[in-house]
């Protein structure tokens, strides 16, 4: 068994007096899909943005790609650069055509050629089926075409993991399916993914585990098709019972 | 019993209506018209006060006629939308009219009918109208100031190779596009402050020296105004990312600055910079009134800048910050490439509003000494050869400023349209 490429022990983070998240101890393997689900309000995204630290976490290790993160952490931006996220609200830059939202970071953090970041971004876009759009601006997108480009785009960083919160939230039913289908020829392709979702659908095609959180905690986490099958806490149980 | 329905025109007799409304409307601005212009009275067989309210209440009566909704008349549509919406709104535009009317054959005959440009003394000025003769005499003096007329060509040349070094962003080569802001922000002004140095001032290069205090009329204006708009914007944006800064001291050393320059009136810092100021300098150490007079007004100006770009800043998504962040990028390259090229985007009214006021407040530098344009005029009203011509002057400033300030806002507005991305 290989070293984890996240490696979490207990985590505890607070905004202000309200604890959001409680003990959190979790380790993924690299190449593994992981699928975290439950109820709003249950510290889901907090826990996936601790990852890349959008946000601090005050007690605990994280320990990203043998990295520790904390404030005495000076390169952050070397592990977020390894570290790909996608929103809920897509984040595109407006300014920017979708080409040039692609090459920005591979360019200036990475210190890329041009060409060769411009070649990189139309292979990304091409793969989630958007290359045809590269001239045009986010605002010009329907949500599925930004959000394929958001993937692309954390995919030009070449990272080694990739996070998503809640990427199809804010989708309409009709465009889910095609950001799901990107997301899916991801994971085919051994990435490391840690997804925020209520798709559940999505969850029994390809994550390898299941972590269903609550109030902060990780009340369950089991394989894939354990979770679904035989799920063991009654909280778990209730909520599958209302989301499936 | 057939009732005219008088207060209610509809769609049925619209004809009529419309016909016999216009009809009034138009009987009422002729009697205006010919008692302004003219100076006959139609109406003086009513008696006295009748006479001056008559043109009022036919108009009124008129539009209360043409007032027809839908009438499917576009015009009339319109009209009744914008101006003729309610009885009150009938009044208000039938007065605006009417004064504009009223006011027109005087104004008119003031400036331009009755007025005199001839000749170069005030004796040239006799009729009733205004002296345009004494902007024409004077005319170079408030370009200029006190600067000798020989060599009014050097502030000319100066100008036009600013003006020329400021486009040369258009013409540059694409490879050389990413130096552009380091061109406009450091390079430029250096380069203008030589130019205006050496040409302006002189004494080098076979040049006579002319002191600043010489300085003056529009040209000051437009070399004050120019270099405080040219620093104020970096230096404010520098301060609105300090306001926002996660590092106490810089927040605070900004938050400071900042409540500082806003709580003081800029003439008591214009008065600190020419009088208090020097007291503090060793002696030995020089430094041109104009030039403190310009790092006041800036330093000042820069305050409100830094706020107006917060708002910006303020206005951006979260998202926009967690999206460049997770891509790796640093404090400032997440400013350079994300933030602020959206940021500055939503502020140009903003910033166009403080740099208008900033152009407006340059007659202000007259308490301390320097005559621009303003303080020209208050000098020449005073030269007990030309006195009189007060109002005269203030026209001619006003109109100036105006073109000025006008082609500011134009400006500012294509700098939007140019800007504007959807999101």
């Amino acid at each position: 068994m290989s070293d984890p490429i996240i490696k979490i022990q207990n985590m505890n983070k607070w905004f202000g007096d309200f604890q959001v998240l409680k003990n959190i101890n979790l380790e993924v393997e690299a190449n593994k899909k992981i699928v975290v689900c439950g109820p709003s309000g249950s510290g889901k995204s907090t826990l996936i943005r601790c990852i890349n630290r959008l946000e601090e976490h005050q007690e605990g290790d994280i320990i990203v790609d043998g990295n520790e993160l904390s404030e005495k952490t000076k390169d952050i931006e070397k592990i977020r650069a390894e570290v790909g996220m996608v929103f809920q609200q897509f984040n595109l830059f407006p300014h920017l055509s979708i080409l040039d939202n692609c090459t920005l970071a591979p360019i200036w953090v990475k210190k890329m050629p041009k060409k060769e970041a411009e070649e990189l971004a139309l292979d990304q876009l091409k793969k989630v089926q958007i290359d045809d759009q590269a001239n045009k601006f986010p605002g010009q997108l329907s949500g599925g075409q930004q959000q394929r480009c958001a993937i692309a785009r954390a995919l030009c960083m070449q990272p080694k993991i990739m996070l998503f919160d809640e990427p199809t939230s804010a989708l309409d039913p009709e465009m889910i399916k095609e950001v799901l289908d990107a997301m899916v020829s991801l994971a085919k392709g051994g990435m490391t993914m840690i997804v925020v979702t209520h798709e559940m659908g999505f969850a029994k095609e390809v994550a390898d585990e299941v972590i269903f959180m609550d109030e902060g905690m990780i009340i369950e986490k089991a394989n894939t098709n354990e979770f679904f099958a035989n799920p063991k806490s009654d909280r778990t149980k209730l909520f599958l019972s209302q989301i499936l | 019993m057939q009732t005219i329905n008088f207060l209610k025109p509809n769609r049925d007799n619209i004809k009529n209506y419309s016909i016999i409304g216009s009809f009034l409307v138009l009987v009422s601005l002729i009697d205006v018209i010919s008692n302004a212009f003219l100076k006959i009275n139609l109406t003086s067989f009513l008696p006295g006060s009748l006479t001056t309210l008559f043109p009022l209440i036919i108009g009124l009566i008129g539009l209360n006629m043409m007032r027809i909704d839908y009438s499917g008349n576009k015009k009339l549509d319109l009209l009744n939308k914008n101006i003729n919406t309610n009885n009150f709104n009938a009044l208000l535009t039938l007065l605006i009219l009417f004064s504009i009317i009223k006011a027109l054959p005087q104004s008119l005959s003031w400036m331009i009918f009755d007025a005199t440009i001839s000749g170069d003394s005030k004796d040239a000025c006799t009729g009733t109208g205004a002296c345009w003769t004494y902007i024409k005499v004077w005319f170079r003096r408030f370009m200029y100031g006190m600067y000798p007329n020989e060599f009014h060509w050097r502030i000319n040349t100066a100008f036009i190779l600013v003006i020329a070094l400021g486009f040369v962003g258009y013409f540059m080569k694409e490879n050389l596009k990413k130096y552009l802001a380091l061109y406009y922000v450091i390079i430029y002004p250096v380069i203008a402050y030589l130019v205006i140095y050496y040409l302006i001032s002189g004494g080098s290069f076979g040049l006579q020296w002319v002191e600043t205090g010489a300085w003056g009329g529009l040209s000051l204006t437009f070399i004050v105004s120019f270099f405080c708009l040219i620093f104020c914007f970096p230096l404010g944006m520098i301060f609105a990312l300090g306001r926002r800064s996660n590092l106490p001291a810089i927040k605070y050393i900004s938050i400071c600055y900042i409540e500082f320059w806003r709580g003081v009136p800029l003439i008591t810092v214009l008065f600190m910079s020419s009088v208090m100021f020097p007291m503090f300098l060793p002696e030995d150490f020089f430094m041109d009134k104009l030039v403190r007079v310009i790092i006041a007004i800036t330093l000042f100006e820069a305050a409100y800048c830094a706020e107006v770009i917060r708002g910006g800043l303020q206005s951006l998504p979260r998202g926009q910050y967690d999206a460049a962040k997770s891509l790796g990028m640093g404090y400032w390259k997440m400013h350079i490439f994300v933030i602020l090229p959206q940021a500055l985007k939503l502020v140009i009214p903003g910033i166009a509003n403080t740099f208008l006021a900033l152009v407006k407040d340059t007659p202000l530098i007259f308490v301390v000494g320097l005559a621009e344009l303003a303080g020209m005029l208050a000098l020449a009203k005073t030269n007990p050869k030309w006195l009189g011509f007060a109002m005269e002057g203030y026209i001619f400033a006003s109109i100036v400023f105006w073109i000025i300030c006008y082609a500011m806002s134009k400006y500012s507005y294509n700098l939007e349209a140019k800007y504007k991305t959807e999101r």
